[in-house]
């Protein structure tokens, strides 16, 4: 399993990277190793507002139907349209590519996210 | 034989045709002088154009692709792919059954009316209800209308604040997804190891918020419910009401009764336990019976009878209402019904002694060679956990495509989800000795194959019309019809 | 010993052996004795075949079919001429003793007729997608309402008053346990009224459900009621006649979101009522919101072209609670009599079954107004069914018909208040002989 530093995780394995009040948000090389291969993603609509904890992407694969948390609250301001008609991109490159790019209303928010060596403990735990 | 891979389309050829109707007797008038021409489509029908042998080739090719119970055993737990006789096929296609208009006068359907009321008898003797309608067109929307009659219920007496469906994590998808139309939220209890109900769990879940609770008895790994008497003295004293999953019905019939259970809802599936083809797919059946005190909340209409006369009767106010148009799958109840009079009470008894003899005979023979999660007698049903060790990165679904080339139809695999690597073997009463003992045969031999040769396994199904499909290809980039290139 | 049970007592008795115990009743332990049945169900003795024949004969006796009646009832149900061939294949074991398609590599006969099914379908709608068939005709307008409910993210449907009753029955008890409100929109002259709609139509409003033709058998003009229920971003979801198709506009020359519709009329029998089969198409951007199974073509291991059960992560069996519906079957008997009949018919036949349908109906209108003692209810166009006022109820007219063999029309007065009305069906098969002969006996029935 690949991990990256420098990002934050949350528990249903997403990654959060945040450049100023802009947390780019991606699901982690563990979660697509669960899922298998994706074939879908159902991206968030812009300018919709999520609160932390709101369902904001549905990713899909075969034989699975993973919803995705926001990890933070804020409102959608980017989507990754090359998922729509790539969704095989979150297996070959989970970190390379995102899903959406939230503006956050309230970075301590991340504080109740994981860091990289956290989320290793998280991952192994869930083994 | 030859190899057919040709769509209906690309065998289509201008001009030609396979019907036949006579021609008009009426004046002929221009379309455009009956109907304003604005109301009529500017483009050609798109069907195709071929031949009657065409037609008969193409689809008897395709069924050629298809396995059936008439073409071998076919294992596929908590289906029960019994036998179909062919008698119930005649009986259904009688011109006096097959070609009634739902909006017929009542006098000129009688037999048709007698032959629902007596199922619905029937069904309910074999259940312990009391009363069975037979509108439901499939097990899932018996789910759903057993689960509307328990919600109606509870709101005619004032009770609103109950919610909530309690359903094992072990339960068939579609209970969930039926509570969810019904506007129930769903309380997942967690299940013992054996797949029954967690005592402690299902305490800390029932509330005065709680409808009821679905069960499957025999349950998902095919062990039956000891306890389900106080399973349901709890569910009773919590205010809520208890519904039966009818999936199983095939291991106690004429010999224990969900009614004498406890149980006040049931949904059968007339495709299972009363050899009612599965049809590809369907049509199905799911007729659903309820006790006394929900009797007035099943769906209109239901048949009645005053002296020697049947009717249709629609006045239940209390009636949830329809669910489907008519009355059902009447073409799919002469079926059942015709089975019940070729079983009867001794016959139905043996099918369910000998189903579960049959399956405990497999699971005896197997289990040296396939994981056995639980030691336990099991009913019409057992589940198995893979090979026995770890073998070479084989999985269940290595094993269950190579079976394919052993001219089997795997059994059901990866559910119950709480079983890893399941696969669930349901062999039903009409299997010989001689079937199964050739089909454990085959199963010993892939348990071999997969220390010797785990390639070939990873690479099966070898010699079936097509080999594994790209199920991601599919889904990611959808084609979901033919298109001209 | 029952004859569909090959295991002998003998058999039993060594693979008893095998299992280790003595006595069947081993089996069984783990049900308490106290919820035993004691003594034989309350069933009569199982009977032999040629009993069981005789008992059915007897019991089928009291029925009368549409074949020794001449039919001229529709009303959602309908009497066409089913090809000889249709009962030669659907009867082949190998479609209807198969399972549900899940191991693609032995089931690709079951697949590909789905397939062929979808496209037809799209053919004869005009829409995108098609998914592989739901229950009936009215649980496919229940599902599409919910359908539209979940992804417009509103709760009130408007159905016209001129949809089939059966189906708004149905429609509005799943409508009930959804907590999805639903209003009606009044008719005017039989068809649906544009300008109650507009009145009705609001921020809240999902879809609008219409069906052409109509309970009345009218052709409905669909062009300003797509203009108003799209005006509001509301879904317009239509209910159709598959066989009018052939000549009619269809839905997605209106600008339809969801066609449904029951195909019984594709080749399957009356059936007094079931099996039938609904049918669902959507838009492209509907794909993924749709109820049921769907059939996508692919690729196996040598590269071959296959198919494959499709999109499934919308299902209950992936997505529990959170599936886009409970259903887990299709209606595939009666979708595979559905492809067969429409390949049967082709491109040529089932647009000559659709004018005939239509000028039948017409004659039968002109011969059963002539006189005067009947009229038509609405002056709308239609295509093989028509409302007529006469001088009676139509049940005491319906009685009368009996007696020479006729299955007379649909009572418009039970659903609409509308007295004397009754609704009558010519579809392809009557002839002009039985059409006069109704015509005559309706005249001197008072």
């Amino acid at each position: 399993m690949v991990t990256m530093e420098g990002l934050y995780y949350s528990e249903d394995h997403e990654w959060v990277r945040v450049d100023g009040s802009r947390a780019t948000i991606g699901i982690t090389d563990y979660a697509q190793h669960a899922l298998g291969k994706i074939v879908y993603v159902e991206l968030p609509e812009m300018d919709e507002y999520y609160k932390a904890g709101d369902v904001f992407c549905v990713v899909e694969s075969v034989k699975a139907a993973s919803d995705s948390f926001a990890p933070v609250s804020g409102k959608v301001i980017e989507i990754n349209e090359e998922l729509e008609d790539s969704p095989q991109l979150l297996n070959e490159g989970p970190y390379e590519n995102w899903i959406t790019v939230i503006e956050m209303d309230d970075p301590t928010e991340l504080e109740n996210l994981m860091d990289e060596d956290a989320y290793k403990v998280f991952c192994e735990k869930e083994e | 034989m030859k190899k057919y891979d040709k769509l209906i389309f690309e065998i289509s050829r201008k001009g030609r045709c396979a019907f036949s109707l006579p021609e008009s007797d009426v004046p002929r008038v221009p379309l455009e002088d009956l109907i304003p021409s604005h109301l009529l489509t500017k483009e050609e029908v798109d069907l195709p154009e071929v031949s009657e042998v065409d037609v008969v080739r193409h689809y008897t090719l395709l069924s050629n692709k298809n396995y059936g119970v008439d073409t071998g055993f076919y294992p596929l737990g908590s289906c029960t792919m019994k036998y179909n006789p062919k008698i119930n096929e005649d009986m259904s296609s009688l011109d006096c059954f097959a070609n009634l208009h739902p909006y017929q006068p009542e006098d000129t359907v009688q037999g048709a009316l007698a032959l629902m009321y007596e199922l619905d008898n029937m069904l309910s003797e074999i259940s312990g209800m009391t009363r069975v309608s037979l509108q439901p067109a499939a097990g899932a929307h018996g789910e759903m209308t057993g689960l509307m009659i328990i919600k109606a219920y509870h709101e005619n007496r004032g009770d609103t604040k109950r919610t909530k469906i309690i359903v094992p994590d072990s339960a068939h998808g579609t209970n969930p997804a039926s509570a969810a139309v019904v506007g129930f939220d769903i309380i997942e209890v967690k299940s013992a190891k054996d797949g029954t109900v967690d005592m402690q769990s299902l305490k800390e879940a029932l509330s005065d918020e709680v409808a009821g609770l679905m069960l499957t008895n025999p349950n998902t790994l095919g062990l039956f419910e000891k306890n389900i008497k106080e399973i349901a003295n709890l569910v009773h004293e919590a205010g809520g009401l208890l519904y039966y999953d009818g999936a199983n019905m095939n291991a106690i019939m004429g010999i224990a009764r969900p009614g004498d259970m406890g149980f006040d809802v049931i949904h059968y599936n007339l495709h299972k336990t009363f050899s009612t083809p599965h049809g590809g797919g369907g049509p199905g059946s799911g007729p659903v019976g309820v006790k006394e005190h929900l009797v007035e909340f099943l769906p209109v209409p239901i048949v009645e009878k005053s002296g020697d006369r049947y009717f249709l009767d629609y006045e239940k106010p209390l009636s949830i209402g329809k669910v489907k148009s008519f009355y059902g799958h009447f073409g799919i109840m002469i079926r059942a019904y015709t089975y019940i009079l070729a079983m009867g009470a001794a016959g139905l008894r043996e099918a369910s002694q000998k189903a579960v003899l049959n399956a405990n005979y497999m699971m005896i023979r197997l289990k040296d060679h396939y994981k056995l999660p639980i030691e336990e007698v099991c009913m019409h049903e057992f589940v198995l956990g893979g090979l026995k060790e770890e073998t070479n990165g084989v999985i269940t679904l290595d094993i269950a495509k190579r079976l394919l080339d052993y001219g089997y139809h795997p059994p059901t695999i990866y559910f119950p989800l709480i079983v890893h690597e399941a696969m669930m073997i349901e062999p039903t009463e009409t299997e010989s000795r001689e079937t199964l003992d050739e089909f454990i045969e085959a199963l010993i031999k892939i348990a071999k194959e997969a220390k010797d040769d785990p390639n070939m396994l990873k690479e099966a199904p070898h010699n079936t019309p097509v080999r594994r499909i790209d199920e991601a290809l599919a889904a990611r980039s959808p084609i979901l019809k033919w298109q001209k290139e | 010993m029952h004859r569909y049970i090959p295991n002998t007592d003998g058999d039993a008795l060594a693979m008893m052996d095998a299992i280790g115990i003595i006595s069947m009743d081993e089996l069984f332990r783990n049900i308490p004795d106290n919820l035993k049945l004691s003594a034989d169900l309350k069933l009569d003795p199982g009977l032999s075949e040629p009993e069981i024949e005789q008992r059915m004969k007897e019991l089928g006796g009291n029925n009368r079919s549409v074949n020794d009646l001449v039919c001229f009832l529709g009303a959602g149900a309908y009497d066409h001429y089913i090809p000889s061939v249709i009962k030669h294949l659907a009867k082949r074991s190998e479609f209807y003793t198969a399972y549900t398609p899940y191991q693609p590599e032995i089931s690709q006969g079951t697949l590909q007729v789905i397939f062929e099914y979808q496209t037809m379908i799209c053919g004869l709608t005009g829409m995108d997608v098609s998914n592989a068939s739901l229950y009936d005709g009215a649980t496919a307008c229940a599902e599409a309402a919910i359908m539209a409910a979940d992804s417009t993210r509103r709760s009130t449907i408007l159905v016209s008053k001129t949809v089939d009753p059966e189906t708004r029955r149905v429609l509005e008890n799943y409508m009930h346990f959804r907590n999805i409100e639903i209003k009606e929109i009044p008719m005017s002259e039989g068809v649906t009224d544009p300008e109650a709609l507009n009145t009705l139509i609001g921020t809240d409003s999902a879809a609008v459900i219409v069906q052409s033709p109509n309970f009345f058998g009218i052709i409905e003009d669909l062009t300003e009621i797509e203009r108003i229920t799209h005006d509001n971003k509301s879904l317009l979801i239509s209910s159709v006649d598959p066989i009018s198709l052939a000549v009619l506009k269809k839905p997605a020359e209106y600008g339809v979101d969801i066609a449904v519709g029951d195909a019984q009329a594709l080749g399957n029998n009356l059936n007094y009522g079931g099996p039938y089969l609904g049918f669902m198409a959507v838009t492209s951007k509907l794909m993924r919101k749709m109820p049921g199974r769907i059939v996508g073509q692919s690729l196996d291991a040598d590269g071959r072209r296959a198919f494959v059960l499709t999109l499934q992560a919308r299902e209950q069996h992936i997505r529990r609670y959170k599936a886009t519906s409970n259903i887990c079957s299709n209606q595939n008997l009666n979708s595979l009599i559905a492809s067969i009949y429409m390949v049967t018919l082709g491109k040529k036949g089932l647009m000559e079954a659709a004018y005939q349908c239509t000028e039948k109906a017409h004659y039968a209108a002109n011969r059963l107004t002539a006189s005067g003692k009947y009229k038509l209810a609405f002056k709308q166009p239609f295509f093989k069914e028509f409302a007529l006022i006469g001088p009676a109820d139509a049940d005491l007219i319906n009685k009368e018909l009996i007696k020479d063999n006729i299955l007379g029309g649909y009572n418009l007065n039970r659903d609409y208040g509308i007295q004397n009305g009754v609704l009558l069906c010519v579809t392809e098969k009557r002839t002009r002989y039985e059409i006069d002969r109704l015509a005559a006996l309706m005249e001197v029935l008072s």
